[in-house]
């Protein structure tokens, strides 16, 4: 990548996530907060934003956004609501209660699994809108036939969490949604599930030169609906910038519309065609003042969230938290946590959790696993054959040992291991004196020819580990 | 019969809640087509549900301190399957699938509904003429105007057609209304009564109210309708009020301070014949035992000014939902937007607008300083000035309307004219403070006067207690 168009610059990301809170209900009223259903089914005056509906603040909402707050490291604290002015059909009061110059969480941070701090300027409440379908025109409103809207999502609860400038490259970005989706989940504010649009980023993107201190103009980026389209999106918009100042013209501060399928950010508004949204308290609700008790109160019953369960299996495993990251993002840190603690080999955990267990554990039990990498450590079964037996486990179940057994899985006898080695020795020679002679790199590469070899005659069956014992003690001796 | 004394005869088998509603009925026939104060009569589910109230008598069970009162209500309330119109062609047709929590306790409390009565649009007036139905009469006298905007409701109680009503007051649409009108008129403390399914004009503002023609009957009703509403989250955690004991109490003692401002001080325009009744009124309360004297709440002579910031504020967000995409009429046209537009430009009246386009500017990013900050601050000096002075009084007294009912077409042309109707009634808004007109002589035309009786938040106790006194009174009188 050394004749990059982004060599020399340095791109600024912040992020604004939208999460649905997990509430049974909508933020401002009885309707369910449920998603699918049919159309127009989940609602009430309220949501409808029928004349003479009042908003009355759900307090299971509240209590998530203060979880939220909390584990960003927030300041929670007396906050308004404030109506949002904008005119859209699926907007049921042409305005939305948000939160503007008083947020319920202000000023924290996120930690990154490798310790890097990221600024969260606030993390606020507002409620959801609902949603259109454009028929004809190619599904945009300017060229609809019609169009049709569902109502069942305006007024479900999000959690707008606005991070601060301070990411750097797509991968950044990914690694930081993907944390902040874990302690989402892992607090129980929300399913965090992107393709349902339960959680939905926002990002704003600009570039620098390399060494500069000031921001570049920032475009905002919408419509990404997946970890993949995020990296993807902010690749693009990058590149266009470093572009449009390369060329010598000059980024104007935009909101851009991300197309999945062209690869392609298009504009959206202009700065000068951007809303005013004409902002002031929403005089139907009071202030939302949580008292010290009641935060205490959720404080103490916060879970543990991802950045302790990564320090935690860590010193259990004896690695760096950054390592386990996949695994505590996948929630299988307690899984792994509970084997290590019934004896099994930390590293064969990790390797197994994080290489052989990504779709998760299925009908195996911390027992069963514990088990199979005892099989495996005391050598009675090669990291094949356990590999073998895993994936059976996860699919049905059952004793680890019966299982190998079933697949006709035996140790090898180091005896008659040797006596396979020696004959692949004398049927090549040449390779085994360059494996003797060789310096390391070729002794390396020798050593993956024979232990190959050996995997060939045994279908597998051989620890290749003993192998390699083998052959080294046999080259020494 | 005042509305009080109907519950006890239906119940005492004088009379029958059918009877009470046929004799309303047939004032409504009498006179309607001339002052028109409904926009629909509900005929026939009044009779059912007077019907129902007579059998549950019948049972001997107690349909609730209301019984058998014919009731009449603004067409700014919702009620269910009735057409709840805001006297607005945007909301025409419109059938709310819900009742107002104040129309349920209404039932629950045994009152007769009749109707839903004349208002000027989304209550945006002081004469009810900015009505897309056309405007309603005084029923006092038919070439003027019964004021607004709950004129409608006013002239019903004034014309015979119910003896209770309900009205909306923002800035004073209660009780200059009732004085224009000369029956009493309430304004409770802000949250007092809920405002769920209260169709918005300026929420932080808008108070629902009674109409009667007696202190004592506004005082049953408002028991009725006042108390805390889970639904409504600025209503007062409070039970009902009780306002019995406060009619005999009398105003020994009270002390009282009467607005020099708004009584021929800094705000000119309060005309002479209205000033004399106010300075009987003031006769008439010290005699009866008040300390009563002059007293200065400075910044009420910039209410107006701040009340025509926030109320059209408000009333640019809260009237934005009127897009004709989910109820009422729409006008169709080639894109989402523009449906909007042409469906807002036709369906809306011409004081709407111009407060839609008021308060749209006055939140403005620019302007929202200059304007809409400003005149928060302003009610902030308001509610302090009021607390000021209720360290020293226990009520404050004014003219409630600056003159008597003025004749229809008078002021349609100067919309300042018109909002200066509110003058002496606006502050209470802007504080969240109770008051109440009560008609107190007459002027020099011959029309009733009001005086308005103020008080602290949740103190409507005292102002009934001098309501009753200056009622008694002004009885004595005539």
């Amino acid at each position: 990548m050394t004749d990059d168009i982004l060599d020399g610059w340095e791109t600024v990301i912040g992020l604004e996530v939208h999460a649905e809170l997990a509430t049974n209900t909508k933020l401002f009223s009885s309707a369910r907060n449920v998603f699918g259903g049919e159309p127009n089914t989940n609602i009430d005056p309220v949501s409808l934003g029928l004349p003479g509906s009042l908003p009355v603040l759900n307090k299971k909402a509240v209590e998530l956004a203060i979880r939220v707050g909390l584990a960003l490291n927030c300041r929670v604290q007396r906050s308004v609501f404030a109506r949002k002015n904008y005119f859209y059909p699926d907007m049921p009061k042409a305005y939305q209660i948000s939160q503007f110059d008083l947020p319920i969480n202000e000023g924290g941070w996120l930690e990154l699994p490798d310790g890097r701090q990221i600024g969260i300027e606030r993390a606020h409440l507002e409620e959801d809108t609902g949603k259109s379908s454009h028929v004809g025109g190619g599904g945009r409103i300017h060229e609809a036939d019609y169009s049709l809207v569902d109502y069942n999502r305006a007024g479900v609860p999000l959690i707008e969490i606005v991070g601060a400038p301070d990411l750097r490259s797509a991968d950044d970005a990914r690694e930081y949604v993907a944390e902040l989706r874990s302690i989402l989940v892992a607090i129980g504010a929300s399913d965090g599930k992107m393709e349902e649009g339960s959680m939905r980023v926002d990002c704003n993107v600009s570039v620098r030169p390399q060494g500069n201190q000031e921001f570049g103009t920032r475009c905002e980026v919408k419509n990404i609906n997946s970890l993949r389209s995020l990296g993807r999106a902010i690749e693009y918009e990058a590149r266009r910038q470093v572009d449009i100042i390369t060329s010598g013209q000059q980024v104007e501060q935009q909101t851009r519309h991300w197309d999945e399928a062209d690869g392609r950010t298009h504009t959206l508004r202009s700065k000068e065609e951007a809303f005013d949204y004409r902002y002031f308290s929403e005089p139907d609700l009071v202030p939302l003042d949580p008292s010290p008790e009641w935060i205490t109160e959720i404080q103490e019953s916060q879970p543990p969230l991802p950045r302790q369960r990564r320090i935690d299996l860590a010193k259990a495993s004896k690695t760096e938290p950054r390592d386990v990251a996949l695994i505590v993002q996948k929630d299988l840190d307690e899984f792994a946590l509970s084997a290590i603690e019934k004896g099994a080999d930390a590293s064969r955990v990790l390797v197994h959790l994080a290489n052989n267990l990504a779709d998760g554990v299925g009908h195996l039990t911390e027992d069963a696993f514990a088990a199979l990498i005892h099989l495996e450590t005391n050598g009675d079964l090669s990291a094949t054959q356990a590999k073998t037996v895993l994936a059976d486990l996860v699919d049905k179940g059952g004793d680890p040992a019966q299982v190998a057994a079933d697949h006709g899985f035996e140790a090898m006898d180091t005896s008659e291991l040797d006596a396979l080695i020696e004959s692949i020795i004398n049927e090549h020679p040449d390779d085994w004196s360059a494996f003797v002679q060789g310096d390391a790199e070729e002794r390396k590469k020798k050593s993956g020819f024979f232990v190959g070899q050996v995997m060939k005659m045994t279908k597998g069956q051989a620890d290749g580990k003993v192998v390699n014992d083998i052959l080294l003690h046999r080259a020494e001796n | 019969m005042n509305a009080r004394e109907i519950p006890s005869a239906i119940r005492n088998g004088e009379t029958t809640a059918k009877e009470v509603l046929e004799t309303h009925l047939k004032a409504i026939q009498n006179r309607e087509e001339e002052i028109h104060a409904f926009n629909l009569v509900m005929e026939e589910e009044a009779r059912n549900e007077a019907e129902r109230i007579d059998a549950l008598a019948a049972k001997g069970e107690d349909p609730g301190p209301l019984t058998g009162i014919p009731i009449a209500i603004k067409d700014n309330i919702c009620t269910q399957g009735v057409p709840t119109t805001c006297s607005s062609k945007i909301l025409d047709g419109w059938r709310p699938p819900y009742d107002a929590t104040i129309i349920e306790r209404l039932r629950d409390a045994g009152a007769v509904i009749v109707g839903k009565t004349n208002l000027d649009e989304f209550a945006m007036g002081a004469s009810t003429e900015n009505s897309a139905f056309g405007p309603t009469r005084n029923p006092l006298d038919t070439t003027r105007v019964p004021g607004g905007s709950s004129g409608g409701s006013a002239a019903a109680v004034a014309a015979g057609f119910a003896p209770l009503a309900i009205g909306s007051d923002t800035g004073g649409s209660i009780r200059q209304p009732a004085a224009l009108c000369g029956v009493v008129g309430v304004k409770p403390t802000y949250g007092r009564v809920s405002r769920y399914g209260l169709v918005a004009f300026a929420s932080s503002l808008d108070q629902i109210g009674p109409f009667a023609e007696t202190v004592a009957d506004a005082a049953l009703l408002l028991e009725v309708i006042s108390g805390h509403d889970p639904l409504d989250t600025t209503s007062i955690p409070e039970p009902p009020l009780d306002l019995s004991t406060a009619l005999t109490q009398g105003v020994e003692g009270l002390r009282i301070g009467v607005i020099d401002e708004l009584s021929g001080g800094a705000i000119e325009g309060i005309s002479d014949d209205v000033l004399g009744c106010l300075e009987d009124a003031v006769q008439a309360l010290t005699s009866a035992g008040a300390i009563v004297e002059r007293t200065s709440v400075p910044s009420t002579v910039y209410g107006l000014s701040a009340y025509y910031v926030i109320a059209p504020a408000e009333a640019s967000s809260n009237l934005a939902r009127y897009d004709g995409v989910r109820f009422g009429p729409r006008v169709d046209a080639k894109t989402t937007s523009e449906m909007m537009v042409a469906t807002r430009t036709a369906g809306f009246g011409d004081e709407v607008k111009r407060r839609i386009m008021l308060g749209t500017y006055a939140l403005s990013a620019g302007y929202y300083d200059a304007y809409y900050g400003k005149s928060q601050k302003v009610r902030t000096l308001i509610m302090n000035d009021f607390a000021n002075a209720y360290k020293k009084y226990d009520l404050l007294l004014s003219p409630t309307a600056p003159t008597t009912a003025f004749p229809l077409g008078d002021k349609t042309e100067d919309p300042l004219q018109m909002y200066l109707q509110d003058i002496c009634t606006i502050s209470s808004n802007l504080a969240g403070h109770p008051a109440m007109s009560v008609p107190f002589g007459k002027g020099t035309d011959g029309l009733p006067v009001g005086i308005q009786v103020l008080a602290s938040a949740m103190d409507e106790h005292t102002m009934f207690r001098a309501g009753a006194v200056l009622e008694a009174s002004n009885q004595g009188k005539s």
